[in-house]
């Protein structure tokens, strides 16, 4: 006879938790995922290639692969320096700080790109200076990119400061006591004793900035084949019946965001033990 | 190498951590900083590596002022109080590491890196070791690897953070050994912190006392045990119990207690040479104390041998009294007349003293 585990539940409960469960993710999470292919693949591959092949759509995707090109180091790196900055020191307003760094997590993603608007809008605080320079942010590719880094910057760093706080600031001070310089410290010591999470973070950025809508919407200014992205794209054929077609850029966003969740969890996989607290 | 501290203090938010230290440490010392928790004796450690800074004071290392260079111009070793090894570098590189980040122009060969580090760790009998990860190691192999690590760049003075705390009472006895070992054929200067009285008497050539930030003597084990500077002092370190009393021009009265007077001449301390007089407090450790089986002030609570000795609590009036009496002297229960032989006194308002 087995022993029983001392927290075991009656049978017929976890049985229950489960298929509950098991019933919620299908409904929630599989089903809809399964749709979007299906929906797509309904007329066969030849108009899902036409969808993929038309002009709009490629720019779309172009397009959204280059902000995400840009979003993605400039928060990988701005992320590493604020979860630095909180994990590893003492200072006034490190609180703060940690607050703000959660703030695009609660704010509306229309907010989000609304602020853009009111910064460098036509209207905005900086609209007639930028017009006088002959600059445009707001409706153009700057836009897009400052919106998606506003809403993507917290993956990062949020996966990092609870690595960094756990691991504390000592093999740091070793490094300093055996002569290492702040740079030396970082890329010998720091930086490989997050390199997992670090990954991880940046695939979730990286899936996040390629699906977001909400933010980049506003700032967007839907201009066919050039300031529209991938989720843009498909929200535009859907308004206009194409349904095969919104689909099928769909599941190729949908493929993208799969991808890198199976590229992160294979990481994490291969990662050594414990090394992914986040 | 000389150390010498000058006048040192640190203040953090709420709390003065270290108060006008001063302290010489002569080359080839093994010193320990020795003082219950938040006594400031790790604030010292981290101030001497470089890892914080005074607010004010000298820390002189053969004669130059230190106390604001930061730690990576210091070449002073540090084995922190968990290792803090390199959890992504095998045991080689993590002793290798204060070698390879040196500037181009000062470091090592490959080959004579290698060299170096191979000869450390066969010097900490860990050279087996040399491709394992820190988590694939034993606590005691960690602390090994951490010091090769803090030799590998031939620091002018070692400091240890508890550097047996985390390890358990078996290895510990046997790394204290060969800590010390270690020490004298490497010709080290060293300073380590400790809580424990037993490790900074059996360890170190000289042990600085710490109480709330300041070192209240500095001085050798056997010293510190015969001549402690004050009531701290002498509560902290033997097995000491401490009593209220009042001295007079005679004798020493315990208050309190049915304990006899004890003459002056029996006492020991500063404060017995003297002429003073007053409130004061005594400590009688448990070896130094008389039972006499029959009626009198004490019963026998419990007795438990201890090597050839017998560890007794008496209760005396409403006191618990600890004493070692001969084996077979009494049984519990029964009463006997318990007289301390003698006291180390000192004056309730004696000031600090500093070693």
């Amino acid at each position: 006879m087995t022993p029983r585990p001392a927290i075991a539940e009656p049978r017929w409960a976890r049985i229950v938790l489960c298929v509950l469960a098991l019933v919620l993710l299908g409904l929630f999470l599989v089903l809809p995922l399964a749709a979007v292919f299906t929906e797509a693949l309904r007329r066969g591959w030849g108009p899902v290639w036409q969808a993929l092949s038309d002009p709009d759509a490629i720019a779309a995707i172009e397009l959204t692969l280059l902000v995400a090109a840009i979003a993605v180091p400039v928060n990988t790196i701005g992320g590493v320096a604020g979860a630095w900055c909180i994990a590893k020191f003492d200072f006034p307003g490190r609180a703060l700080l940690l607050a703000l760094i959660e703030l695009p997590f609660s704010v509306s993603p229309v907010i989000s790109g609304l602020v853009w608007v009111l910064l460098f809008g036509a209207h905005g605080w900086f609209g007639p200076w930028l017009q006088a320079h002959d600059l445009q942010i707001v409706f153009a590719l700057p836009g897009l990119v400052l919106a998606t880094l506003f809403v993507t910057f917290p993956f990062v760093a949020r996966t990092l400061i609870p690595l960094m706080q756990e691991q504390g600031r000592s093999a740091e001070e070793a490094a300093a006591t055996l002569g290492a310089s702040g740079w030396q410290t970082f890329f010998r010591v720091t930086l490989p004793e997050i390199r997992w999470a670090l990954l991880s973070g940046v695939l979730l950025c990286n899936a996040r900035a390629m699906g977001e809508f909400g933010a980049v919407s506003v700032v967007s200014g839907h201009v066919r084949g050039e300031t529209n992205t991938m989720p843009l794209h498909i929200e535009i054929l859907y308004n206009e019946y194409q349904f095969v077609g919104a689909f099928a850029v769909a599941a190729l966003l949908a493929l993208l965001a799969l991808v890198t969740l199976a590229a992160k969890a294979l990481l994490e996989r291969g990662g050594p033990r414990g090394s992914l607290a986040a | 190498m000389s150390l010498e501290l000058r006048g040192l203090s640190r203040r953090f938010d709420n709390a003065q951590a270290l108060r006008d230290i001063a302290l010489q440490v002569d080359g080839g010392e093994f010193v320990a900083l020795l003082g219950p928790s938040g006594s400031g004796k790790t604030t010292l450690l981290r101030i001497l590596a470089g890892l914080d800074f005074p607010d004010q004071g000298e820390v002189r290392i053969d004669g130059q002022d230190m106390a604001q260079v930061p730690a990576r111009h210091r070449r002073i070793g540090f084995v922190f109080q968990h290792y803090a090894l390199f959890r992504h570098m095998t045991v080689f590189e993590n002793v290798a590491f204060g070698l390879r980040v040196r500037p181009r122009a000062s470091r090592p060969p490959e080959a004579e890196i290698a060299a170096r580090v191979r000869r450390l760790l066969e010097r900490m009998q860990i050279a087996e070791l040399e491709r394992r990860l820190p988590e694939q190691i034993s606590g005691g192999q960690r602390q090994r690897v951490a010091l090769a690590r803090a030799l590998a760049i031939e620091p002018r003075l070692l400091l240890l953070d508890e550097p047996f705390g985390a390890l358990d009472a078996e290895v510990r006895k046997g790394l204290r050994h060969w800590l010390r070992a270690l020490h004298v054929e490497l010709g080290l200067t060293s300073l380590f912190v400790t809580h424990d009285q037993d490790e900074a008497m059996e360890l170190a050539d000289r042990v600085a006392v710490m109480q709330a930030g300041r070192i209240v003597q500095f001085d050798t084990p056997a010293r510190i045990l015969d001549q402690p500077a004050n009531g701290f002092v002498a509560g902290f370190i033997g097995q000491a119990q401490r009593f209220a009393g009042r001295l007079t021009s005679q004798e020493l009265i315990f208050e309190g207690l049915p304990l006899a007077p004890l003459p002056r001449a029996l006492l020991l301390g500063e404060a017995a040479a003297g002429a003073g007089q007053g409130p004061a407090e005594a400590f009688v450790r448990t070896h130094e104390w008389q039972a006499t089986p029959g009626p009198g002030n004490a019963v026998l609570r419990s007795a438990r041998a201890a090597g050839g000795r017998v560890q007794a609590v008496f209760a005396v009036g409403p006191a618990l009294i600890e004493a070692e009496i001969p084996p077979g002297l009494l049984e519990p229960g029964e009463t006997c007349q318990l007289d301390p032989l003698t006291a180390r006194v000192f004056l309730a308002d004696t000031p600090f003293a500093t070693g």
